[in-house]
């Protein structure tokens, strides 16, 4: 899906458009998790359409895992792609602050 | 019905963790409740996290038990740095037997929504397993719950942590913030539940009475044990949290010796029977300059003489100056600090509870192995701000020396209007010293001089005379005193008393050697007479004999003329022998 308008001097630069990766530490099937889960996929559906991929670790199942990435509180969504990096804990109710904290621009209806 | 019967599950009473802090397992009868939460609530700066960590160390370095250290207010980083002090060498421990966990909620962290603390349970979960943790501490939990959008969800979460930690069979500890220092209204805060979640909760508070800082520790509730309800002062001192109590019934007796240890005075030896007992405590009371000192500080030279390395505290000068004071009397303490045998502290400066000078002062004499220790004046204790707990601080000085067979020395400063001649000491610790040594003036015929007695001495007997004490540079003289008409003769009373004994001494030395002259030349005189007479007999009887003598030659010749004649004349026969001469 390309842009509305076309890009400025500076856009023109960036030849494609960046692919968003999110991982989410989840905590098994447990309500915040699953509704965690459900919330960043509505968002990436609807405004990323193909360009997300979501990466679902279970913290219970690699404790580990949330032990070496410093993981406290669940769900945790992380985006590592594009760069700031961003964390987000919470059920990511809020849908208009967690696009803006993620840099999604929302798709004009 | 068989089977059916509801059964009660049995539950042992809680086995202990020991803290590791002195005085809390003494308080708590072992330590914290093991595999059991215990919460431990109070102002800032009131020592949670030192606390906390110390029975992490603890549980490390001495029961064997690892454990982890969860960060929720400050980076691990920063609280290993700034409990360095302390000497606890964390770095040694970390990672095998102690890990921190960050969970610093990072200021970058969005929060949208509910969430929970899953992810750091099974992140605990993976560190347990892997170092075999046997103790926890959440370090801050407020701060993290303070995240959570409501009431529901903090308790929520503080139950689910409750039961993690039960499930995972750790020592837990918590710390909260109380709102203010008053933590009797810690029930109506708003993590007021936790109270009542965990099996033993703390309080710490911290006050300023007087401007003097006063920190106290309360066990709120221990289940299943029984603990010091009692509010116990603690300080933070060089080694950590320290909490202060006093002995409990029933601990095992101390060992008595009967072996003694000269005062540094021979006269207040002698008057003691032979000196103080090793390990008493003694206490000199007194009016300002009554020598108080100066029998401390010849205690202490006798102390360092002996081989016996010794501490001085000195509240009220500087320590040079009480060198300097007291070489001015005999006393030479200079030498034995250069030795390191004796410890001079000048305590005039270190402002603070009685509790902090007294774990100040324990430190300092451990550090110098002190078997003699001299507090200089103790009543120091007491002041601004410090009454409330002075005695109690006081008792525990004498109680801990007893304990280390440290024998103490100290002196008390009377205060000026307590005109009694036994007057009672600020502290009240003349009841729990076992020697107590009186000094006062008397104030005689315009002069002030000092006078020495014993009070009280236990176990030993002791004179009952009031001696005068006399300084000069060779050191303490204790005098007999004279008593005339009721009253102790001292100072130039004494001297003219004693001058006039020693004139009226010589008057009658003299006296008795002129009367020996004179007999001496009466019985020379008759031995001259009798010699003289002698001379007169044996004169006499010479004459006598040569007088007889004479007398018999005469008659000799007289017979020889006669028969010579005869011979001549011829006219009688010569062989007849001539007729005796009759005697007149």
């Amino acid at each position: 899906m390309k842009p509305p308008k076309p890009p400025g001097p500076m856009k023109a630069l960036a030849t494609a458009l960046p692919v968003f990766k999110f991982r989410l530490y989840a905590a098994e099937d447990t309500q915040n998790s699953t509704q965690a889960f459900a919330n960043i996929l509505a968002i990436c559906k609807e405004h990323l359409a193909d360009r997300y991929e979501i990466e679902v670790i279970d913290v219970l199942r690699q404790p580990k895992r949330a032990l070496q990435d410093g993981i406290r509180m669940t769900p945790t969504l992380v985006k590592l792609a594009p760069l700031p990096m961003r964390t987000i804990v919470g059920t990511l109710t809020q849908t208009q602050r967690v696009m803006t904290a993620l840099g999604i621009e929302a798709v004009p209806a | 019905m068989k089977g059916k019967r509801p059964r009660l599950i049995k539950v042992k009473p809680p086995e202990k963790a020991a803290t590791g802090v002195p005085g809390f397992d003494a308080v708590t009868l072992g330590g914290l409740p093991q595999g059991r939460t215990t919460l431990i609530v109070g102002g800032p700066g009131s020592g949670k996290t030192i606390f906390s960590l110390q029975f992490l160390v603890h549980g490390a370095r001495v029961d064997k038990e690892p454990g982890i250290f969860v960060a929720f207010e400050e980076a691990p980083a920063r609280i290993e740095a700034n409990l360095e002090h302390f000497g606890w060498n964390i770095g040694a421990l970390v990672p095998k037997r102690l890990a921190f966990m960050d969970a610093q909620p990072t200021a970058d962290l969005l929060h949208s929504g509910d969430f929970d603390l899953g992810g750091m349970l099974a992140a605990l979960g993976a560190q347990v397993e892997k170092m075999g943790a046997k103790r926890i501490v959440f370090d801050a939990l407020d701060i993290v719950l303070s995240l959570l959008p409501d009431a529901a969800a903090r308790r929520r979460e503080i139950y689910g942590l409750h039961e993690w930690v039960l499930a995972h069979k750790l020592t837990c500890l918590m710390t909260a913030k109380a709102g203010s220092d008053d933590t009797t209204s810690f029930g109506l805060q708003p993590y007021g539940f936790m109270q009542f979640m965990v099996d033993c909760a703390v309080m710490l508070n911290h006050r300023v009475v007087q401007g003097v800082s006063q920190r106290n520790l309360r066990v709120q509730k221990y289940r299943g044990s029984g603990f010091d309800e009692n509010e116990a002062p603690f300080v933070i001192g060089d080694r950590g949290f320290d909490v202060a109590i006093t002995g409990r019934l029933g601990r095992v007796e101390r060992k008595v010796t009967n072996e003694r240890v000269s005062s540094g005075v021979e006269r207040l030896d002698t008057m003691l029977g032979g000196g103080y007992y090793r390990a008493a405590s003694i206490l000199i009371t007194g009016f300002p300059g009554t020598a108080k000192t100066t029998l401390s500080g010849s205690f202490a030279e006798a102390a360092c003489n002996r081989g016996e390395r010794t501490m001085f505290v000195s509240f009220d000068s500087d320590s040079n100056e009480v060198v300097r004071n007291l070489s001015s009397v005999g006393i030479r303490l200079a030498r034995h600090i250069e030795s390191g045998m004796l410890r001079m502290i000048s305590a005039r400066t270190i402002i603070g509870s009685a509790e902090t000078l007294l774990v100040k002062i324990k430190a300092m004499a451990l550090a110098q192995r002190a078997r003699c220790l001299v507090i200089d004046p103790v009543s120091t204790l007491s002041r601004a701000g410090n009454e409330l707990t002075a005695h109690g601080v006081a008792e525990r000085l004498i109680d801990w020396c007893k304990a280390d067979r440290i024998t103490l020395l100290c002196t008390s400063l009377l205060d000026d209007t307590t005109n009694d001649e036994n007057g009672s000491t600020p502290l009240q610790i003349s009841t729990l010293a076992d020697t107590w040594i009186h000094l006062n003036y008397l104030l005689q015929s315009g002069e002030r001089n000092r006078g020495i007695s014993i009070i009280k001495s236990r176990g030993m007997s002791h004179s009952n005379q009031v001696r005068e004490l006399i300084l000069d540079h060779a050191g303490i003289t204790l005098t007999d005193t004279y008593t005339a008409g009721g009253d102790v003769l001292m100072g130039t009373l004494r001297w003219e008393k004693e001058s006039a004994l020693h004139d009226a001494d010589v008057i009658a030395k003299a006296e008795a050697q002129l009367k020996s002259l004179r007999l001496d030349a009466e019985e020379s005189e008759l031995e001259a007479r009798l010699k003289n007479v002698q001379t007169e007999l044996a004169a006499k009887q010479v004459e006598k004999s040569l007088l007889a003598h004479t007398a018999m030659n005469r008659h000799g010749d007289l017979r020889r003329s006669h028969e010579r004649m005869k011979e001549l004349r011829s006219a009688d026969a010569s062989l007849r022998a001539p007729p005796p001469v009759k005697r007149k």
